[in-house]
């Protein structure tokens, strides 16, 4: 017996020992370097070809490597040159002239030029291009509206449009305008989203799967050369998991801080920044049938909703309370004037009664969750909590994530009354153009799942996406935003502001409104 | 044996074939698609169409399957939609990974597990028994993931023993030292319950084998308790632990996707619960196949293992 209880008692000596040992040996590996920069990302990069993806995570590595035309100017959503020097728009709106940057090359050593340009778009566009396979292209219909482009010299590149399309500027900023080498292209064909060559501040150094992408200072950036020597971007899927490495110091830098962990971040030793973005949380109603056919119900339910408290208790104030269709984000577009619908069941229950529709049953699709959902569930049982108290029945049915897209952008008819939705978008013509338009109902390939329609809206978001004058969009813009919030065909709820949290030793980081990472001007000690 | 060996290999094949179809139809039949998945917003019907065009799901479902199950029988896996890369490069680089992982929990909750269910079932009744039954009975209630995340509050941010997450350093040579430093925390979640439910077996297969004439006999013999015990006894309670063995095994892979999401280790139960959500076909068919194959070969393994160490097993 006395040998069983030695080994059994030196077996876990040697154990803990052991382990000990382990920890303590490495232990050291907690202070990360100075001058790299570790990103705590939510997901493994899908490719790092900006014409082949469509997520954020993969969006907010890209913004480093590659530069488009032109970029969003800091802290704002207006467009200001970066390949492009300037650029001249035809009188009839269908054509742009750039003028590129002289002196650029990508990190391949290959120079950048107006062939290069062409390159990127006929490969996007064109089904003949040898180097369309190197596809697909999700978003390439951001450029749908593009119908050549035209080498004019080595410098200067023209666009012909086949109808005025104001939101081209603002489209070219976006990921799916950064430029690629077409060298590079050549040399890797499919495997290029492995192997990135653009001409941003960070050139890549190394993927490994599912662990980290690696990007190293690019000293001849035309910006200037980074502060930071590298960048590291870890993929961590789980939330806790990440609060954990930024409270052990294994990150330096994390995105999309879980509403509930924003407290451990209090205190001098991290930094929580906060930027209201181009998001939209809402509910869809049934126009078409149902209670929410008629306006006063629609709008009985944005009186009944207590938005402030979903914001403040439910968001912990990782949102705002959302006014109409338009994100403040936009802030050249938005309507300032616009007050969101107050809290006030009364006048609610007045509606209600004068519609005819108390003790009505509703419907009520949720989902479990979903890029920019927030936090849908619990959000979803505070609506419904209100809405009973108001006299509304509502019954919840939830769907995971992509389930619910099944069931939802087809259109509501026959299914259900209302409908929880998010949009994050780069230019205030999306959203409404793609879901408030009669033109957009789901049966014409739209996603006005609500079967919303008003002529005036239509003609407003139509001349806007004509428009090439920015005050004159912004106007067009404005007035749809308050015949929007009057007619109700949603309920308003938020606007997400997306946070990130930097340790101390990082400086001169801030968020952009556009939710891109931009980390050229980021220090590290 | 030879041929006990090929009989066992050849009733694997149609349990194979029904896998690739069950996991095909599965797949086929869940609400939503790659295209969707992929294009989120933007996932106008027409969006939808053409990229479910340039992905080749606008074929007929028997169409695909055959597509599919010919290429595989070559080795072709297919492409992963979302992680635009050969479905069985990433298939087998997170196996691997998930092997180590469980490997190592396996190891542990079989060693420990047998050695505490041998020296309680020695002690019965006595204080070491208590000890140990009481341990084994809070092990096996611990759910593992709440276990793994509070051993990461406990011993990585608070103490900085361990890190977080991932299963190499992000800076430093990547050795077996540091292998071991990221394993440490998973793999002792991992093994607990298993430990417990092997120990509380091993202790009344012992039990039961330390009734027998033949023990006693050994006894009066003049062998030493140890041997008596070790040798004697063990052996012959091996033919019953080794079945739980088997078992536990499979739960320790299938328990190992709880232990991957919280501490981002890269193995294969995560891969698939992020394929599937981003329905990413061929790859959570590709990993379902693999995995699927690697159990059963693993199974023919251990009843292989059971019939050299019972002699009652015809083979």
């Amino acid at each position: 017996m006395a040998l069983f209880n030695w080994t059994r008692r030196s077996a876990l000596a040697a154990g803990t020992a052991l382990a000990l040992a382990f920890g303590g040996v490495t232990g050291a590996f907690a202070q990360t370097p100075p001058g790299v920069l570790i990103v705590g990302q939510i997901a493994e990069p899908k490719a790092l070809d900006p014409a082949a993806v469509t997520a954020v995570n993969d969006f907010r590595i890209l913004m480093n490597v590659y530069d488009g035309l032109v970029r969003y100017k800091d802290g704002t959503l207006e467009v200001e040159p970066a390949l492009a020097t300037s650029w001249e728009i035809s009188d009839d709106g269908t054509q742009y002239t750039f003028s590129l940057r002289e002196g650029v090359t990508f990190h391949d050593g290959s120079d950048f030029n107006a062939e290069a340009v062409k390159f990127n778009f006929d490969r996007m566009l064109k089904e003949d291009h040898p180097y369309h396979n190197t596809g697909p292209f999700p978003l390439s219909f951001f450029f749908s509206a593009v119908q050549d482009v035209e080498v004019v010299d080595a410098m200067t590149v023209k666009f012909t449009l086949n109808a005025p399309y104001a939101p081209f500027l603002s489209n070219l900023a976006y990921p799916t305008g950064l430029i690629v080498s077409p060298a590079a292209v050549e040399q890797h064909g499919g495997e290029f989203g492995r192997n990135p060559s653009g001409t941003g501040a960070f050139t890549f150094a190394e993927w490994r799967s599912n662990e980290a992408v690696v990007v190293e200072a690019n000293p001849d950036y035309w910006g200037g050369a980074p502060e930071l020597q590298a960048v590291v971007f870890r993929p961590i899927t789980d939330a806790n998991t990440r609060t954990a490495e930024m409270l052990a110091g294994g990150i330096d830098l994390m995105v999309e801080v879980p509403p509930v962990a924003l407290s451990e971040f209090q205190g001098d030793t991290f930094t929580v920044h906060e930027q209201a973005g181009p998001h939209v949380w809402f509910l869809i109603l049934n126009a078409k049938e149902g209670p929410f056919a008629d306006k006063r119900v629609r709008q009985a339910a944005n009186y009944a909703i207590n938005k402030e408290a979903i914001v403040n208790d439910v968001l912990e104030g990782t949102a705002a309370v959302a006014a109409g269709p338009t994100p403040p984000a936009f802030a050249w577009a938005y309507n300032e004037s616009l007050e969101p619908y107050p809290y006030d069941p009364e006048k609610a229950k007045a509606l209600i009664a004068e519609a005819g529709a108390e003790g009505a049953e509703l419907t009520f699709y949720v989902t479990e969750g979903g890029s920019g959902m927030l936090d849908p569930v619990a959000m979803g049982t505070a609506i419904q909590a209100d809405l009973q108290a108001v006299g509304l029945s509502v019954k919840i049915e939830t769907y995971e994530w992509n389930t619910f897209l099944g069931n939802v952008n087809p259109g509501l008819e026959g299914k259900a009354d209302m409908a929880e939705m998010a949009w994050m978008t780069n230019d205030p013509d999306t959203l409404p153009y793609l879901a408030l338009r009669t033109e957009a109902w789901p049966d014409k390939g739209g996603f006005n799942s609500g079967y919303y329609s008003n002529p005036a809206v239509d003609d407003l978001l139509e001349k806007a996406r004509a428009a090439t004058d920015q005050a004159e969009r912004a106007k067009l813009y404005q007035e749809m935003q308050t015949i929007v919030q009057e007619d109700a065909p949603w309920v308003f709820v938020a606007n997400w502001k997306q946070n990130a949290v930097t340790s101390d030793r990082v400086g001169d980081f801030a968020l952009q409104p556009s939710f891109f990472l931009l980390l050229d001007g980021v220090t590290k000690n | 044996m030879t041929g006990y060996i090929l009989k066992r290999l050849l009733s694997a094949i149609p349990v194979l074939l029904g896998i690739t179809v069950i996991v095909f139809l599965i797949m086929a039949l869940i609400p939503g698609d790659p295209a969707t998945a992929i294009l989120g917003s933007y996932a106008t019907p027409e969006n939808v169409e053409k990229l479910n065009r340039d992905l080749g799901l606008d074929k007929s479902l028997v169409q695909q399957y055959f597509i599919w199950l010919g290429n595989m029988l070559t080795g072709d896996f297919g492409q992963s939609f979302a992680l635009n890369r050969p479905v069985l490069d990433e298939v087998l680089e997170r196996f691997n990974a998930t092997l180590i992982l469980a490997g190592t929990a396996f190891v542990l909750c079989s060693v420990l597990g047998i050695a505490a269910g041998v020296v309680s079932a020695a002690n019965q009744y006595g204080w070491a028994d208590k000890a140990i039954t009481f341990t084994v009975l809070l092990g096996i209630s611990i759910p593992s993931f709440f276990l793994g995340m509070m051993m990461i509050l406990t011993f990585s941010v608070n103490l900085r023993m361990f890190p977080v997450s991932g299963m190499w350093p992000i800076y430093g040579d990547r050795d077996i030292w540091a292998l071991l430093n990221h394993l440490t925390l998973p793999a002792i979640a991992l093994a607990v319950v298993a430990t417990g439910v092997i120990a509380r077996l091993s202790r009344s297969a012992l039990l039961e084998v330390l009734r027998q004439d033949y023990i006693r006999t050994a006894r009066a013999k003049g062998v030493h308790e140890r041997g008596v015990i070790w040798r004697h006894a063990l052996k012959a309670a091996m033919v019953s632990i080794i079945p739980v063995l088997g078992i536990q095994a499979g739960f320790v892979l299938s328990g190992a996707v709880y232990i991957e999401i919280v501490f981002q280790w890269p193995g294969v139960g995560r891969m698939l619960v992020d394929a599937i959500l981003k329905r990413d076909i061929l790859l959570v068919q590709g990993g379902v196949v693999f995995v699927a194959a690697c159990y059963v070969f693993f199974n023919i393994v251990v009843d292989v293992a059971q019939s050299l160490l019972d002699p009652r097993i015809k083979t």
